[in-house]
């Protein structure tokens, strides 16, 4: 293919990534005095405040934890879908994808109905006799939202790179003596990795910045990363302090990234031995 | 090349951009206002009645109505900001005075919602709908009296209390309850409210938007920190809801109709604010909404059982214990902060 056959794509990138980004980082670093704009670091200052490191940690482990079980439910379910073979699995790749041709918000509105004190759950409690229970607006209702909605996002690329294992190398390893375990852990778990990083990837992005999560099923009642961006930006207007704040974040993102790339790769390495 | 590649691609890009906006014409007039906020048949009777063609678009909070107009390139005609919001545009002169010799509907409008604390010499600004800030609640769980801001932080109905997540309304009970006005910019009175509000966190179930009047609707709480507009439209939905103002005086909002700088058809705009406030439109209009207006004339024909609904209609009485919302200005800055350590406390 010509090269000029990337301009559109490169003209894209610069209107929709890189003078947004630019603009980010000006505002991030600029603070008005006396009606002139300064480069100044105070948004950043601001930004480290403890309530906002809090702020920040608390959507970390939040993300984290969703990642986490995203990882336990996924890795199993993809494994499933990649060892069957023919109808079955169009069937079940068809069942997984569907809930994905709904609305986010109306897949997440649907929780409400679930969860909440007059919801479907507590109504069944309640004819059996047992007590109500507050499942709403709690931690786990946020981190359950983002596991149900982020989860083919796991299962997808896993799913993807355990379909491309040559066969002959499982029969291989099989050949020569190994036992259901270690054909696992040594030769199908190393390859399916690089699936594995970009599930991870793609579910954990989402989950530390998502803010519409955690108002419809955390009832609004801590303050998480993408609901302090929201809040700089449409409800204060303090467009320098909600940069400075994304700017952090994403900084932290790409260090927590590249220490689990870093990880990934030695494992993946070490795997192959 | 491939940085002259982009540059035109940029400016192709841009042209396109441009191109999308129309050409000066006396006979079309955009409008831009909030989501659900108009009996959009009354667009027909206008465009019948003066061969303007309306071009609608709502929005769903003040502040994405001010960015997207702030940043330039609209050109709506006629925009319905909030009482804040009318100020705040003012003071950054982001509005045309409006020319009343062409609004004889105007004097249809009540006295009491004239030269309001937000447009004080009424030139930039016609109320269109109005309420108050108040509680509804859920009469078969609250079998007490509800009068007083007080009964938010009852212990008796922990995590049975819904508040709103936007800032300025959650913070305005715990002002007042203090002895404060909701427009404080004083740091110590405010930190106070902080306080204030971190002690109720335990009861609130929720901090909500609109999802609110829903969840009240379900029988999901017994209290909530509502808008009269909302609060009617509950009741109309779950006849356990009642609605109260309490004595200690609370916030009267109005949403109003303006006309923006750069406003290219503003005679257009003129007669559209003035179709608004014909007593037959503006009855019309708010029964469809079912806010209060703020017009004379459509309120006198109004069915009793709205005219006597102290949800609909406040009395004199509790009108005169509200205050307007007013633009905080960069003080505002201080309530998120404050309002970011209610929520990670």
């Amino acid at each position: 293919m010509k090269r000029s056959a990337a301009y559109p794509y490169l003209a894209w990138l610069a209107v929709f990534t890189i003078i947004p980004l630019i603009l980010v980082l000006y505002y991030a670093f600029t603070s008005v005095s006396d009606g002139a704009v300064k480069f100044s670091p105070d948004n950043f200052v601001r930004a480290f405040e403890p309530m906002y490191l809090i702020v920040m940690w608390r959507s970390f482990v939040l993300a984290l934890a969703a990642t986490a079980i995203c990882f336990l439910i996924g890795y199993p379910a993809a494994y499933i879908l990649a060892r069957k073979v023919g109808e079955k699995k169009s069937t079940l790749l068809f069942l997984l994808l569907v809930p994905m041709w709904m609305n986010f918000l109306l897949r997440t509105y649907s929780w409400l109905t679930i969860l909440e004190r007059n919801g479907i759950i507590n109504n069944a409690l309640f004819a059996l006799g047992l007590p109500k229970m507050d499942l709403l607006y709690t931690r786990e209702a946020v981190v359950l939202g983002m596991v149900y909605n982020f989860l083919s996002f796991m299962i997808l690329p896993i799913y993807t790179a355990l379909s491309k294992i040559d066969a002959s190398l499982i029969e291989a390893a099989q050949d020569l003596g190994a036992g259901k375990m270690n054909v696992f852990f040594r030769v199908i778990f190393p390859l399916s990795l690089p699936g594995v990083v970009s599930g991870v990837t793609m579910v954990f992005l989402p989950a530390i910045t998502t803010f519409v999560i955690p108002n419809l099923l955390g009832g609004g009642k801590d303050a998480l990363i993408g609901s302090l961006i929201e809040q700089q930006f449409l409800r204060v207007g303090d467009w320098r302090f909600g940069s400075a704040v994304s700017v952090v974040i994403m900084g932290l993102i790409v260090i927590a990234m590249s220490l689990f790339y870093a990880v990934d790769s030695d494992e993946g390495e070490g795997g192959l031995f | 090349m491939k940085l002259r590649m982009m540059a035109i691609m940029a400016i192709a890009a841009s042209a396109l951009l441009s191109g999308c906006q129309g050409s000066d014409d006396s006979k079309r007039l955009y409008v831009y206002n909030w989501g659900e906020y108009l009996d959009e048949s009354l667009i027909g009777e206008f465009e019948r009645q003066t061969g303007i063609k309306i071009i609608y678009e709502t929005f769903a909070t003040n502040e994405d109505m001010y960015t997207k107009i702030s940043a330039g390139g609209s050109n709506y005609d006629v925009i319905f900001p909030s009482d804040y919001m009318v100020e705040k545009m003012i003071k950054e002169g982001m509005l045309e005075k409006i020319d009343f010799s062409g609004l004889p509907n105007f004097e249809n409008v009540g006295d009491r919602f004239k030269n309001l604390g937000y447009d004080p010499g009424g030139e930039y600004s016609v109320p269109y709908m109005y309420g108050t800030l108040g509680i509804l609640y859920n009469k078969t769980m609250v079998d007490e009296p509800v009068d007083s801001w007080d009964i938010l932080w009852d212990e008796k109905y922990a995590r049975q209390i819904f508040m709103y997540d936007s800032m300025r309304d959650a913070f305005a009970p715990a002002l007042i309850r203090l002895g404060y006005s909701i427009n404080t910019t004083d740091l110590e009175e405010l930190e106070e409210a902080k306080r204030s509000l971190i002690a109720q966190k335990p009861l609130v179930q929720a901090y909500v938007g609109d999802m609110g009047r829903d969840k009240m609707i379900g029988g999901e709480g017994a209290l909530s920190l509502t808008y009269s507009g909302d609060a009617y439209l509950s009741m109309l939905e779950n006849p356990d809801l009642d609605y109260a103002a309490p004595k200690e005086g609370g916030n009267v909002w109005f949403d109003a109709m303006a006309i923006p700088k750069g406003a290219r058809n503003k005679t257009g705009a003129e007669a559209f604010i003035n179709f608004l406030c014909d007593g037959e439109v503006a009855l019309k209009n708010t029964i469809y909404i079912g806010y209060s207006t703020v017009n004379m004339k459509a309120f006198e024909e109004l069915p009793e059982s709205m005219r006597e609904s102290p949800v609909y209609w406040p009395s004199d009485d509790v009108y005169e214990t509200c205050d307007v919302f007013l633009d905080l200005g960069d003080f505002i800055k201080e309530y998120d902060r404050a309002w970011t350590e209610i929520l990670v406390g």
